[in-house]
């Protein structure tokens, strides 16, 4: 058992040794054919016979008291098996991450469309018919569906906060003395995750155990909710995840989970609870909407004496001490001696708000770095070389030294492959034709992971841990590790996760998953060459594995053969440890945007949009470049199209469906280029790989925005940046 | 009734309530389609019927008595992928693979219209179809991607196509 605590740099290991060249390589996804096929099991589609069918019900009030459900005319509809409702095992909403377990029905409502109850039937369409056909009356109270109703007593970041306020100096006095001030405030709406597949669950018990088979990105951290919330104990609950439609930080939990299993318990029927897109809106968590007010003082040189980034965000009156991280990028971003970086949450009756991809930087970067820009224009400044004025040599608002950062090669690789120095504002018919760029960064964490690797007698090396795969590449770069460690093809690596059974792995969120997943491999392959070595009669270090082969001396023999009738097992643990605090560590990166806005219409089209980002060693080319591409496409959305627009009157999003909450289409999208700087980051953890899945998007709404402003002169502040707040500072036509 | 599901017969008698999505996931254990949305609105779900692509979620099962349905299980499998599957798996044109299925049979469908001619919104000249990115964009453009995988989906297709980059 191979365990390791990031208390310092990891000195490397046999992963660093390693010559089967298939680390980091542009390797097609393992799972591919499976995805392209159709073959790959989400989680509604595991075969299972006898099904019934579990459709949530919901109350049609922001804020009030359910006065009566009324389930007479649904219990007599053919096909209906049972209804359970206004009782306190259904959960009201979905758990938001930290929250230990779910709320259970009491008659109140404190968000729109809470959960009241479940319509069971023997076919979905009886299901769904009964839940429609239950009247749930109630009273409606008045409530706070907007942010600001919620400022006067808004609450400071709690202890142990991931984004504590940060203020050193004093940066009103900064300001007051600076050359050049900007103090200007930019908003953004809620949003949500959108992933592809809906959220849904099927429950089957066997006596005291429950199965759980839906889409859950951190099992480790959804087993303690789901056991708290149906007053069990974990063992008894096993989780089967093998793959996952997308998450982005919206499956942690989800309150279909609870409901599957407390109708699988009461009809004794094995029960698959689908939420629909509209239901999901409501009874999942999502992005609070922010009010960020940017403040920068130079002088007119250029450096930076303030720096602030003050925010009001909002949370679910009860629902979880999680807040939206605003700052989170921007607080290690530039140096400046006066620095304010504080939230404040207000309490509102609107769905939970949780984490959704790049908690923090994905809406916190839009205010930082288009202000930034709107600060390199009145300092007269390349915002480039405006940036670049502001590096800090270490983290300037803890002083910790970086574990890497190469933001300034993102920057002249960036400027070198866009051609930034040759960009031309123009404009081509009705075209006004701009360029932007913006920095990303995004806070690299670690978590905790095992796994175990099992070297069998055919020479064939198996992974196991409960670690997912959302579409981030799991299954691919973790088989790429195991190959590169033990010098098999990639061919002879099985990968097999989501299995709550399996160790417990680092799960998917925060952009700690592939490196930690990663890590925990590379560590149980340790021992697994310890083995082979010891069999081999060498020292690990002397011995060479590749192509299925120990290579020690004069001597070279197939695993097949080392491994005989005794299949060797390793099992890796890696830690989170003290270089978690003593470096400061982020992925940077440097984006570049040409926009066309047309000057008749306010049509904006994303013409090129190209980022290079410094992620610490790439475990595949392949599958990195698309997180990456991925994430940059989050900011399109972020910039031009997504708004959950709250009906104010009730606290109802209104446009719940995948119609009216714009995400980018492809013909929203050019041909997105991502470049890497690669380095080995030694002090995050093992791999030496730092996150990506959520670097894309930090700054990505920035650069679109910023090359909108170049094009047509218009800066808009309050997002997303849609034609009508363009057209009056278009030319006349 | 009588189904004809990739090249099989299937004779049932569905609830005349259920979608022809729904059929093919509840009840014939075809998973392959995907319910993203419901509402016509993702493009997850789309199959080809007659050699048409269309949203299954939009239509009743009870509407396609003797029609010819193609599903993505029947466009290829993992020992005989199409083309175009191998493709999407080159480009990486995809990434937690949810809309994979409906894009790949969309994408079959949609050259299927350039080869009949059939115009865009972004088609310059009417009368001569040209297959480039923007023609693939745009008749793709019924199908979301939330992994925003569209680059690749764009290049995996022109692959096939032989489309003009």
């Amino acid at each position: 058992m191979s365990e390791y605590q990031m208390n310092e740099k990891h000195a490397g290991m046999a992963l660093d040794r390693g010559v089967q060249g298939v680390l980091g390589q542009p390797i097609s996804r393992i799972d591919g054919l499976a995805k392209v096929t159709g073959t790959a099991t989400y989680g509604l589609e595991h075969r299972i016979d006898n099904l019934a069918y579990g459709v949530a019900i919901t109350a049609p009030i922001g804020k009030g008291r359910v006065t009566a459900i009324d389930t007479e005319a649904a219990r007599r509809m053919p096909g209906v098996i049972d209804i359970i409702a206004g009782e306190a095992s259904i959960p009201r909403e979905t758990p938001v991450f930290g929250q230990k377990s779910a709320h259970g029905y009491d008659g109140k409502v404190e968000s729109y469309g809470e959960i009241v109850g479940v319509a069971i039937a023997d076919c979905f369409e009886a299901a769904r018919a009964a839940a429609m056909a239950v009247v749930v009356t109630c009273v409606a109270e008045p409530g706070r569906f907007d942010i600001r109703d919620g400022e006067a007593d808004a609450e400071s970041p709690p202890e142990g906060a991931l984004l504590p306020d940060t203020v050193i100096g004093d940066i009103d006095k900064a300001m007051g003395e600076a050359e050049v001030t900007l103090d200007v405030t930019y908003t953004t709406p809620p949003q949500v995750h959108a992933a592809m597949e809906p959220h849904g669950t099927i429950a089957s018990w066997e006596g005291d155990r429950l199965t759980i088979r839906a889409p859950v990105q951190i099992v480790g951290g959804a087993i303690p909710v789901i056991a708290a919330t149906l007053g069990i104990v974990a063992e008894n609950i096993r989780v089967l995840t093998p793959y996952i439609g997308g998450g982005f930080g919206g499956k942690t939990m989800s309150a279909d989970i609870i409901l599957a299993a407390v109708a699988a318990k009461r009809t004794g029927r094995t029960v698959k609870v689908p939420l629909s897109r509209q239901q999901i809106f409501h009874v999942t968590y999502g992005r609070s909407d922010t009010i960020q007010r940017v403040r920068l003082g130079a002088d007119r040189a250029g450096k930076l004496s303030a720096v602030g980034q003050d925010s009001l965000v909002g949370q679910k009156a009860g629902a979880s001490q999680f807040f939206e991280p605003v700052a989170l990028g921007a607080v290690a971003l530039y140096a400046g001696a006066n620095r304010s970086f504080t939230t404040r949450t207000a309490q509102v009756n609107l769905t939970a708000r949780g984490p959704v991809r790049a908690p923090g930087e994905a809406v916190g970067m839009i205010g930082m770095e288009c202000a930034m820009d709107e600060m390199a224009a009145k300092l007269g400044l390349d915002p480039i070389a405006f940036r670049k004025a502001n590096e800090p040599e270490v983290d300037p608002s803890t002083g910790s030294p970086f574990s890497s950062r190469r933001l300034i090669e993102c920057y002249d690789e960036g400027a070198r492959r866009f051609g930034w120095a040759d960009r031309r504002k123009r404009r081509e018919g009705d075209w006004l034709i701009g360029h932007g760029m913006a920095t990303a960064s995004r806070v690299n964490f670690l978590a905790k992971s095992a796994a175990r690797v099992r070297l069998g007698a055919d020479g064939r090396a198996l992974i196991e841990t409960d670690m997912t795969d959302l579409g981030t590449g799991t299954y691919t770069i973790l088989a790429q590790v195991a190959g590169e460690s033990l010098g098999l093809p990639i061919g002879s690596v099985d990968v097999h996760l989501g299995d709550s059974d399996f160790p417990t792995g680092a799960g998917s969120g925060g952009s700690f998953g592939a490196a930690s997943s990663a890590s925990s491999v590379a560590l149980a392959c340790e021992d697994v060459v310890v083995e082979l070595a010891r069999r081999m009669g060498a020292d690990p270090a002397d011995m060479t594995l590749k192509d299925g082969h120990a290579i020690s001396g004069n001597r070279r023999v197939s695993l097949a053969e080392l491994v005989g009738g005794s299949p060797i097992e390793g099992m890796g643990t890696i830690q989170p440890g003290s270089t978690g605090q003593a470096f400061s560590q982020s992925t940077h990166g440097a984006h570049f945007a040409e926009i066309g806005v047309n000057a008749v219409t306010g049509e904006i089209r994303v013409r090129r949009m190209l980022a290079v980002f410094d992620c610490g060693r790439v475990l595949n080319h392949k599958t990195a470049r698309s997180q990456a591409i991925g994430g940059m496409i989050w900011g399109i959305g972020y910039a031009l199209h997504e708004h959950a627009v709250v009906d104010t009157r009730t606290g109802a999003y209104v446009n719940r469906d995948l119609a009216e909450y714009h995400v980018p289409t492809n013909a929203d999208v050019p041909q997105i280029e991502a470049y890497f700087v690669e380095e080995i980051d030694r002090h995050a953890n093992p791999v030496g790989a730092k996150g990506l899945g959520e670097a894309g998007i930090s700054g990505a709404a920035a650069v679109v925005a910023n090359a909108i402003h170049d094009a047509c002169g218009v800066r808009v502040r309050d997002f997303p940046i849609t034609a009508d707040k363009l057209l009056e500072g278009l030319p006349p036509v | 009734m009588r189904f004809t599901i990739n090249g099989r017969s299937y004779e049932l008698d569905p609830d005349i309530r259920t979608s022809l999505l729904d059929l093919l996931r509840e009840h014939l254990d075809l998973t392959g389609s995907k319910k993203g949305c419901d509402h016509g609105q993702c493009g997850a779900c789309t199959i080809l019927v007659n050699g048409r692509r269309i949203n299954s979620c939009l239509t009743l099962a009870v509407m396609h008595q003797d029609d010819d349905i193609t599903t993505i299980e029947g466009i290829g499998t993992p020992e005989n992928p199409h083309p175009m599957q191998q493709a999407f798996v080159r480009h990486d044109g995809y990434q937690c693979g949810y809309c994979t299925p409906g894009q790949i049979c969309s994408a079959v469908g949609m050259l299927d219209e350039v080869a009949k001619g059939w115009p865009s919104h972004v088609t310059a000249d009417l009368g001569a179809v040209e297959l480039d990115e923007a023609e693939i964009s745009e008749r793709m453009s019924g199908n979301l991607c939330r992994c925003s995988a569209y680059p690749g989906i764009v290049d995996a297709i022109g692959d096939v196509a032989g489309a003009k980059p």
